[in-house]
């Protein structure tokens, strides 16, 4: 889906849902995550579908992950470090449907 | 606690320079960034991405190392990854500034003005299937290549309007990446809508970028005008894309999807302020109301860049300086502009603003594209279609709040950013008012999701610099 056209200088072991991944120094958090093949990082609220990273720069919320344990951080506001944990697929809280019948 | 003379939200082109020119005469100022380090989104990753120090992405973009540099050398301090929360006016006329600074940790910084540079987002592009893993915006994409250097691999395919979808055909183009298709989705009137706009135009620095952009993108990609739909198809992530084109309709391979079509003010925080703003009919847009220093109606609030209304980095850093001169003189009291430095910029924003009319017309997106069909989802966070907010309407809720309340469109984490131009054009559509008559959903504070942690851990930035980081307070030059 994605692929690095420049080298990184260094790497940094990152951990994504129990595994170990080797990911570029300070890669932005979602960036890493595609190229690591993570296309759906979580699941919507009320249909329960996957979700990638779409604007990349903190708008849209749909790249939410757990990162150290912490649950819905903006992957996309975030740089690796190294011994990172990420865990992928949360499905956010949903309300019933309330559009008036 | 201390109160500085100014906290400067955004460190995109107009949150630097309005850094560098309040340092420079003497103001004390804090900027507060979600970013890693200065740039914003135009100039993302010119410190330390994968193409800082190089001309590979343009000269416009080589421009971002040199103002970050600027800012570095003004000693101005800056709160890196994090997000301002809530701008309050105190009783005293003084702004106290809630800044999440982890997803654990808050502080509040008080200041006696504020220029909020928040800068843009690309205008929601609404499309059958957009949310599926591997539809993203230009936008994005672009950041992913400032940044981390990294671009989209299998076939790709841009849709959309607008100066950016260009500017990132031409960089790809540049760099050796193929893009298999680019959709153009502008009217075909719109060249007719912005002749009255080309004199302006040929004055503008655009006019040999924008033919220069224009021959980069077309030589390496095939594109096809006129595009009328766009849909995305996939299961739990993109593997085609289908266009109509008159009676025409195609279904071609994508692993990734890039939309655009514009940039639009984000304006959640200067909305949740009071501040007052209308509608921009000629670019579809809210827009705060501010003066030419960018001084608003909540007085010491001021709005510098494309917060302010869309008009580019250049434009944005002009629009800096005159916010820090329009800050200095509220604060100390000085009457006119006589100032030759101000007048300077003041010059510099006229002809940075050249040419935008033109491109404002040109590029314009299409009604369809802007209130789409009903099976479309409109709110991506809580899942509400246009049909879902068209039926609302036409059970009597009569502006975007009533939408919000009857159908949770805005409701989500994202906080109407995604869905609150596309629901304000569904209601025009259906009740043929216009925007600034309908208006915005209501924008609040807090501008992004807060945790109870971050709120429990509210402290003045001053105590915890005291207790935690002595050294943290840097002399100003």
């Amino acid at each position: 889906m994605f692929r690095r056209l420049v080298e990184p200088a260094g790497h940094v072991t990152v951990t994504i849902d129990g595994r170990p991944f080797s990911v570029a120094a300070g890669e932005t958090l979602s960036t890493a995550l595609l190229l690591a093949g993570f296309a759906g990082l979580r699941r919507s609220a009320r249909l329960g579908r996957e979700r990638g990273p779409f604007c990349g720069m903190g708008v849209c919320f749909d790249c939410l992950v757990t990162i150290d344990g912490a649950a819905n951080r903006q992957a996309c506001l975030v740089r690796v470090r190294d011994g990172m944990a990420v865990q992928t697929g949360t499905r956010l809280p949903a309300l019933a449907d309330t559009v008036p019948e | 606690m201390t109160r500085l003379d100014l906290v400067i939200v955004g460190a995109g082109p107009a949150g630097l320079r309005a850094s560098v020119e309040a340092a420079a005469v003497g103001l004390s100022v804090m900027l507060v960034d979600e970013g890693r380090e200065p740039g914003g989104q135009v100039y993302r990753g010119s410190e330390s991405g994968a193409f800082a120090g190089t001309a590979k992405l343009g000269s416009d973009y080589a421009a971002g190392a040199v103002l970050a540099a600027a800012f570095r050398a003004s000693g101005v301090e800056a709160l890196f990854g994090a997000t301002v929360i809530q701008i309050e006016r105190e009783a005293d006329g003084s702004f106290c500034v809630s800044v999440a600074t982890g997803h654990d940790k808050a502080v509040v910084v008080r200041a006696r003005a504020v220029i909020a540079a928040t800068g843009a987002q690309e205008r929601p592009f609404p499309i059958d299937g957009w949310t599926l893993p591997g539809v993203m915006t230009a936008g994005a994409a672009q950041t992913m290549l400032k940044a981390d250097g990294v671009v989209p691999d299998g076939p790709v395919v841009l849709a959309g309007t607008g100066p950016l979808l260009y500017l990132l055909a031409a960089q790809y183009g540049a760099l050796g990446v193929a893009i298999d298709t680019l959709l153009d989705t502008a009217a075909p009137g719109n060249w007719r809508r912005a002749l009255p706009h080309v004199p302006g135009f040929l004055t503008s620095r655009y006019a040999f970028k924008g033919l220069g952009l224009l021959g980069k993108a077309l030589a390496a990609t095939r594109i096809i005008r006129g595009v009328e739909a766009v849909s995305a198809i996939g299961d739990t992530r993109l593997s085609a894309v289908t266009y109509r084109k008159g009676a025409t309709e195609r279904t071609i391979p994508a692993h990734v999807l890039l939309l655009h079509h514009g940039v639009v003010p984000q304006i959640n925080l200067t909305w949740s302020t009071g501040a007052q703003h209308r509608w921009n009919a000629a670019r579809l847009a809210f827009e705060p109301v501010r003066d030419a220093s960018g001084k608003t109606d909540v007085p010491g609030l001021f709005i510098a860049g494309d917060s302010g209304g869309i008009g580019g980095a250049q434009a944005a850093e002009a629009e800096g300086a005159l916010a820090a001169f329009g800050v200095l003189r509220m604060l100390r009291g000085t009457a006119g502009d006589d100032d030759p430095i101000e007048g300077r910029w003041r010059h510099r924003l006229a002809v940075s603003l050249r040419g935008r009319a033109f491109l404002d017309a040109l590029y314009a997106p299409r009604q369809s594209h802007l209130s789409p069909p009903d099976d479309v989802i409109v709110c991506r966070c809580e899942e509400v279609t246009a049909g879902d907010i068209r039926k609302a309407v036409r059970r009597g809720a009569m502006g975007p709040n009533q939408v919000k309340a009857f159908t949770r469109a805005g409701m989500g984490p994202c906080q109407s950013r995604m869905c609150g131009l596309t629901t304000v054009a569904i209601i025009a559509e259906e009740t043929g008012l216009s925007p600034g008559d309908i208006g915005h959903m209501r924008l609040r504070a807090p501008v992004k999701p807060v945790t109870v942690a971050q709120i429990a851990s509210l402290s003045e930035a001053d105590e915890r610099r005291t207790t935690e980081s002595p050294s943290a307070t840097r002399p100003r030059k």
